[in-house]
Formats: C-alpha cells, structure tokens, sequence
C-alpha cells in the first residue's frame, strides 16, 4: 500500500469538492482530491441541460461546461479520478483510497467531506405492490440517457417534482418517450418554478399535485401504477385510485445526504447531512463539509460558494492558521424552514445560512433568534433557497444563547 | 444410475451436492433463470434453534440436526453463517408460561444452551428492546445465513463434482414404466433417469403429480417483510421473536450477514394458484412495521430501503413431505415450510444416503466439499486485496459503493453463471445496499451486456420479459 502526504484531501470530484480542491490549492495548500467516477465533475457530468452558473460565472451552461469550468480551476490539485475513499481514520486526518493502481493511504492535516446525496429509492416510501423493471430513480434513467444513450422505456410516469424529475420528464419526452404526467405528494410543486415551466409547460406534460403512487402493478416489467389523491397529510383518499398503465416510473422522491463514509462524525438531525458550523467544520476539527452531503441544495452555484469556503478554511486549519472556534451556537430549524444549512453558527465571524421555505409565500421575513436580525425575501418557494448574510457583529451579539431558531413568517 | 433433482432452491441446491458424493450422474433443474429465485430469495434467513418444533415430527428432526450441521456445510462452501443468537420475548406475564414450555420443549430435542433471562437482564443486554419486556427465551445456537448465497455456492460444488445444472428448463414429465420412474421430460429435451427428486418448493404438488403420487396440497403463504440498512450494532446483536402463536413464529427482528436488518414476516395464506403473487400490500406492511415495532419500539425507520414479500410453501397437513413414495424412484424433499432453511443441509444429508442406498451407489473417491469463494474484496485484507488489483486492475474499481464491490467481482460472478441483474445482486450484493442499486445498475447492466456479447435491451433484471431498457435514444 502506497503512502500519500498532503494539507488536504478532498473526498468527491462534484462541484463542491472541486471548489474545495481549487480554493485550497490556490491559498498553497498540497491538495488532493479522488473522485470514483472517471471523470471529474459528479452529478453534473450527466445533467447535459443548461440553467448552471448563472450567479457563479455570470452565463449559462450546462452541467458539463460548468464542470468544465471547475476542472480548468484546479490548478496546482492533485485529481485522483478512478479512486474510492475506504475509511477515514476516525483519530486523525488519514484516509484509505482504492482505485485500478492499489491501495493508497493518505495522510492529510484537514479533510473535505464533499460526497454529495443518493437518491432515495422507491423502497424507502414502503409503496406496495411487485418490484419489475421499469422503476427508475431519476439520477439513473439520466445517466442511461445522457451517459449511455439507452432508452429506459417508452411511456412513463415520474413520481415527484423536484427538479430531477421535471428535468427527466423532459428529458424522456424529447427522446421520444410518452410522459403521462409528473405526480407531487405536495400541493406545490418541488422544483424550481423556471423548470416547471421549460420542462412541464412548455412541452403540456401534466402536473398532478397532491397526488402519489399508491400501487406498482407488473411481475416482468412495470404494466402500470396506481394513482391517488392525498389529504393535507400526504394520506391516499380512499375512492380516488387509479390505474396507470405505464412501462416506466421515474422515482424522484428526494436526496439522501452521502455520509457513511464518516461515521464517527455528528449529523444534523433535521437534514441527515453532516453536522458543521459557519466555518464548515464539523464538530471533528479536521474535517471540513461541503455541498449536498450537508443538505441538497437547490443550485451547483451555492454548491461550488460553500466548496471554496471549505477548501479555504480547510488549508488554514492543515497549517495551523485557522484560530480554534468560540463555542458554535446551534441553528435550529423554527415556523416555516424545511431546511436549513449549517447547522450552527460560529459567534463574532461573518456567517452564510442557507435555508428552505416549507411553505410558499408572497413577501416573507426571515428572522434568525429571539429578537434576532431580520431579512425580507419576495417570493418565498420552497424549491428556492434563502441565503442569509449575517455580519460579524449580528453573530457576536448571539454568542451566549443556548441556540437560534430560524423562522420564515408572512408579510402583508 | 443417473437421479435428476426438480428444483434449484436451497435444498435442491444441497441435496443435488450431497448426491455427489456418491457415484452416479446428477442433474438439477431449475425453471427460473437462476439458482434460488423461489422461496429461497425472500425468507427471514435464520438457522433457528428447533425450540419451536413439536418434538416427534420430521421438523424438530431435521431443524436440531440442520442447525448443527450449519458451520460445516457454510465452512465447506464459504457462504455466511453467523451463530448470533436468539431472544424470544414475554411482554407481558402472561407470556412467561410460554417462554416456559418452549425451553422445556428445546431440552426435549436437544436444543444447546437455552436459558431464561429475566426482564432487567433482557434490557440491560439490549438496550432498544421494548421495555415491557418481563423475561425472554435466549437461544445461542440460533444464526443467521444468506440462503440464496447458500443455493448458488452448494450448486457451484455440485457442478465442480461433476453434477450438471439446468436453468431456464422446466420439468413437463415424468416418465414411469412399470411403478417405477424411468426418465424426465422436459420443455426442450427428453433424459434417461433412475431416480426424480421432487425439490420444487411451492411447484412440489405439481411435480407430484406429474408422478400420479398423492400430496395433501400446497398453500403459497405469504411474508411481507421491509429491509433496513446500516442500522446501529445495537440492534444487531440477535434474532429478536415474540411469543409464538399456534401457527407462526409471528413478525420477527432480525439482523442479516451484511449489517442489515428485516422485519417481518407477516402470514397470509393465499389461494393455492397465487404462486407468483410475491407483492406487498397496504395492510402487510403496516402488520410488518407494527410488529416489529412492538418488539423494538424505537426503530430507525428511515434507514428502510426496501419493502419485499416471499412466498412460503405451507403443506395442509403441516409436516415435510420427505424421502421415497409410492412411486419407486420418486423421492420428495417438498413442503419444506419453515424451518425448511434450517432443516435442508440435513435432509439433503439423509435422502442423499438414503437414495444411494437404494440405487446400490457407492461414495465417490473423488467428492471434493470445498467450494473455493470468488474474491470478496471488502472482506480482504489490504495486502491481498493490493496483491490482487495487481493481477487484475479490476479488482481496484468499485461498482457498488454501499456494499464495496469490484468491477473484478461482477465479472467474476458473471463468469460464474450471473445472466442478469438480480443474477450480479445476489452473488455479489452490489445493488443490495443503501441506494438499492441507483448508482451502479446502470455499470452493471454494461457489464453484463460487454461480457455476454450482447445488446443492452437483451440484458434482464430477472429473465425474460423484465428488459431494463428497450432501446437506444434516437
């Protein structure tokens, strides 16, 4: 087994492990950073549609070009591709990789957790019924599509509207694939309010809201699905099934943060995705989180924002530059937040939130702690995060509360 | 002599390598695409003790004798088997009397090691149990196996013995001359046999008749059952049982070979002709949830990842159907309702012997019983598994990552018979794990479609007529 020393190893080649990877290396941090795909660039490898860098690089692009982007600013990293992580050492900053070459164990002075989500599949919602071909979940009739070019079938539902899905239903519909419609448990949509419009609208492939799968039909390969309305709590009404007939569902029910490769650190109960401060630290001092693996975010820009903010504090602290934290206050999900990200906040230092409406609304104030800073925001969607800027001195101000609750609240 | 075996499950599957040991010529069919795709796929895979058995009959037998013969035949074979133990728990006082009978029926029949733990023990030494809980039933020799793993290593050390696997070929005839059976027919040819072994799992009735020999009739009785992943050890440290009813081990807890966890499984029985009707349905699954539920109250369901039923043959007359009939040379190992798993290295051991002596074969000088493993690099440590990527870069790149296995690995069990998607899960267990498969189904379906030569759309996740794709994009 081969030894490797660096400042810092980046775990996953997506756009926040590549934005770790460049911002470590630019401030002269050795970096490197393994990816198990053969080729950099993660889940936008396969997402061929436009709608990525429009805030990070000022133009539109798709997932490739965007990832493109980020390949030509690696400059000075050392990119593993072909190479999977084993195990952390809980102990200190040392990882086990395999690729085609051996086994290498990297010695590091800090890591960025940067492995991203999986989908949830269909068999986490517990739907009854047979299990054929056919089922989907949405990343993986994407990459037989873009990546292998192989048609996942040819008339399909997709269940859940985040901007996967609508994605996807477009995607099929173009290759030639009848999409009967797209079903949200919801009563609003998941995705983002551009793609209901390009993916679904613009091509008269229907919306069902407050609708869900209730039945999957077929032994060899999907025949159909049942369909239901739900009640305000996501409960099939009894009366209103029915039938499908469909060869194809695309599952598209939400991401799961990627986090078992860490066991040993804290995650944040309410997303799943690793606990971490404003620094991006987690409660472990070496290891730093960047990207969907602390929640799914709504877009590679914010992603690729909180890589480069990693990387940064990731080099400092492999160098010894990075002051050790005042105690981190809690940031607690309150009235109206589906999500929110980081999970506390580090008093006295510039600090990001990232959050998700539950709810939509029109005008809407954010309020962060009892008597807290406020921010307004316009249309409020819960597809569309919420950035909240605080200053240095508004997360002073919070260093002696136990924890700050979050709230979104309507403004007339 | 040549004896052909109706049924590739996992006591086909064993009795057709323990028929090897003997001279004579054995073939085993298997209608389905693959080694173990009937009852044997979707069971609780536990090796119980036998303490639920009615001392006297066949089951008790074969279950205490089976269990003990678990390490060997799982050592021989290298298949998982882990003697984790078992707990039956008394949630209420009027339970105790039931722990009571079932220990002293476990003394009866041999059962190792059974001991009554009352309820402050029970808790202390799991935690997450329900707290109700007045006293328990532990049961050491109780374990935990993967009985499809079983099925495939068993018939891989058959074939290396010399016997000859049929998949994808259905048994249609059996032809007797005067009382005795002569030869099987098939759907594509036509074999000379001395003997027939009707191992056809919830077919068996069928295949019994193809014979004209009478059986009481075969209920498909189906068992719901959510799988978890990643679970803590906590809740991984045995087999958890409630108190039994008359006519089932009722919704268990319990932990499987790869850090999993099943619930479940429910008892429905169906009507004789559902064979296939392996769904899940609204009401079995929330049976499934609650009893689990009221054994471990606080179970992490967010880990579940799959939900899957299994067909279990149930006999009417409630006992196996073993060993020679009123037809000479037909031989049942049928109605193997639970503990069937537990019971099949037994059974396979006496009918095998049984069958022998009646044909006058004599054992094979040449019988190897080991099974070489294929590499399982997750469990290799790290200078094997370096010295191996060095023979083969394969073996250095993941294809599953919830699971850890290696393209060297899929190809290898490609090699080793794996047609199909399911054929790759159930020999390597990529796809098993936490994503069920959304991030490597679509590598292993270029896998399999590179080394069979074929085209994509000709690649199944379980034979034909379940197709992943159909085509290429325009």
């Amino acid at each position: 087994m081969r030894t490797h020393r660096v400042d810092v190893l980046v775990v996953g080649g997506g756009a926040a492990g590549m934005a770790a990877a460049a911002a470590a290396a630019r401030v002269g941090a050795r970096t490197v950073l393994v990816e198990e795909g053969a080729r950099l660039g993660g889940v936008l490898d396969q997402c061929i549609h436009p709608g990525f860098g429009l805030h990070r690089y000022r133009e539109e692009l798709t997932g490739p070009e965007f990832a493109a982007r980020l390949v030509a600013e690696l400059d000075g990293v050392e990119a593993w591709t072909g190479q999977s992580l084993l195990a952390v050492d809980p102990n200190r900053p040392r990882a086990r990789t395999v690729g085609s070459e051996g086994l290498v164990e990297i010695e590091a002075g800090a890591v960025v957790w940067a492995a991203g989500a999986r989908e949830r599949p269909l068999g986490a919602l517990r739907v009854p019924g047979t299990r054929p071909a056919g089922l989907f979940v949405a990343g993986l009739a994407q990459r037989l599509v873009n990546i292998h070019g192989l048609l996942p079938g040819r008339r399909a539902l997709v269940l859940g509207s985040g901007d996967i899905g609508l994605i996807m239903a477009r995607r099929l519909h173009l290759e030639g694939v009848e999409v009967v419609g797209v079903v949200e448990i919801r009563p609003h949509p998941g995705g983002l309010l551009r793609n209901v419009v390009q993916c679904l609208d613009d091509f008269g492939i229907p919306l069902l809201l407050s609708h869900t799968v209730v039945e999957v039909h077929g032994r060899g390969r999907l025949t159909g699905v049942t369909l239901a309305e739900v009640d305000g709590a996501g409960a099939p009404q009894p009366g209103t099934e029915r039938f499908v007939p469909v060869d194809t569902l695309i599952v598209s029910v939400g991401l799961v943060p990627e986090v078992e490769g860490v066991p040993f650190a804290p995650r944040d109960p309410a997303t799943g995705g690793l606990a971490a401060s404003t620094r991006l630290q987690t409660a472990v001092p070496w290891l730093f989180a960047a990207g969907n693996c602390l929640a799914p975010f709504d877009l590679v820009d914010t992603v690729a924002t909180f890589g480069a903010r990693a990387g940064t504090l990731a080099a400092r602290h492999a160098r010894g530059e990075l002051s050790p934290a005042p105690r981190p206050v809690p940031v607690r999900m309150g009235r109206n937040v589906a999500a929110l990200v980081p999970s506390s906040l580090v008093p006295g230092e510039e600090a990001i939130l990232y959050l998700r409406a539950r709810e939509p609304l029109d005008r809407a104030r954010v309020t962060v702690g009892p008597d807290g800073p406020t921010r307004t925001a316009r249309g409020v969607r819960p597809a569309e995060m919420i950035e909240v800027r605080l200053t240095a001195e508004e997360t002073a101000a919070m260093a002696c509360l136990q924890e700050v609750a979050v709230e979104v609240t309507a403004l007339r | 002599m040549r004896t052909a075996v109706i049924g590739a499950g996992v006591v086909g599957a064993l009795l057709a390598r323990e028929l090897c040991r003997y001279e004579g010529e054995v073939l085993l069919f298997e209608r389905e695409l693959d080694v173990g795709w009937g009852v044997t796929k979707a069971n609780s895979a536990i090796v119980h003790a036998g303490f639920h058995e009615r001392p006297g009959t066949a089951s008790a037998r074969f279950c205490v004798e089976g269990n003990a013969l678990f390490p060997e035949v799982c050592g021989e074979l290298a298949v998982p088997f882990q003697r984790i133990g078992a707990y039956v728990l008394a949630l209420a006082d009027g339970e105790r009397a039931a722990l009571e009978g079932l220990r002293a029926r476990g003394e009866e029949l041999g059962v190792p090691g059974l001991e009554l733990v009352a309820g402050d023990e029970v808790r202390r030494r799991l935690p997450d149990v329900n707290p109700a809980v007045v006293a328990a039933l532990w049961a050491p020799s109780v374990g935990i196996t993967e009985p499809w793993a079983l099925a495939l290593a068993a018939v891989e050390n058959a074939c290396a013995n010399g016997a000859s696997l049929h998949v994808g070929e259905e048994v249609t005839g059996i032809c007797l001359r005067a009382g005795r059976v002569r030869g099987v027919r098939t759907d594509r040819a036509a074999y000379d046999v001395d003997a027939v072994v009707n191992a056809a799992g919830l077919d068996a009735d069928r295949v019994a008749a193809l014979a004209g020999v009478p059986v009481p009739g075969l209920v498909p009785r189906r068992g719901e059952y959510l799988l978890l992943v990643d679970v803590p050890p906590s809740l991984r440290s045995a087999v958890l049982f409630p108190v039994p009813t008359p006519h089932s081990k009722g919704v268990l807890v319990v932990p499987t070979v790869d850090g999993g966890l099943l619930l479940g499984p429910t008892a429905a029985d169906l009507a004789p002709e559902e064979r296939d009707a392996t769904e899940t349905t609204t009401d079995g699954l929330a049976q499934a949830l609650a009893g689990a539920r009221r054994l471990v109250p606080g179970l992490p369901l967010g880990k579940v990842v799959k939900a899957f039923a299994g067909l279990r043959p149930e006999p009417r007359d409630g006992e196996f159907w073993l060993g020679e009939t009123n037809v000479r040379g037909f031989y049942q190992a049928a109605g193997m309702r639970s503990p069937g798993l537990t019971a099949a290295p037994a059974i396979a051991r006496w009918l095998a012997g049984g069958i022998a002596a009646d044909l006058g074969l004599a054992p094979r000088a040449s019988f190897r019983p080991l099974r070489p493993a294929p590499p399982r690099v997750a469990e290799l440590p790290p200078e094997e598994w370096d010295a191996l990527i060095a023979r083969d870069p394969c073996y250095g790149r993941i294809v599953c990552r919830c699971n850890r296995v290696t393209e060297g690995e899929v190809v290898a069990a490609i090699r080793r018979g794996a047609r199909t998607v399911d054929g790759v899960k159930f020999r390597t267990r990529a796809g098993f794990g936490r994503c069920q498969g959304g991030t490597c189904t679509d590598r292993i379906l270029a896998l399999l479609a590179r080394e069979a030569n074929a085209a994509p759309d000709e690649i199944s996740l379980r034979g034909p007529g379940s197709a992943l794709v159909v085509g290429r994009v325009r």
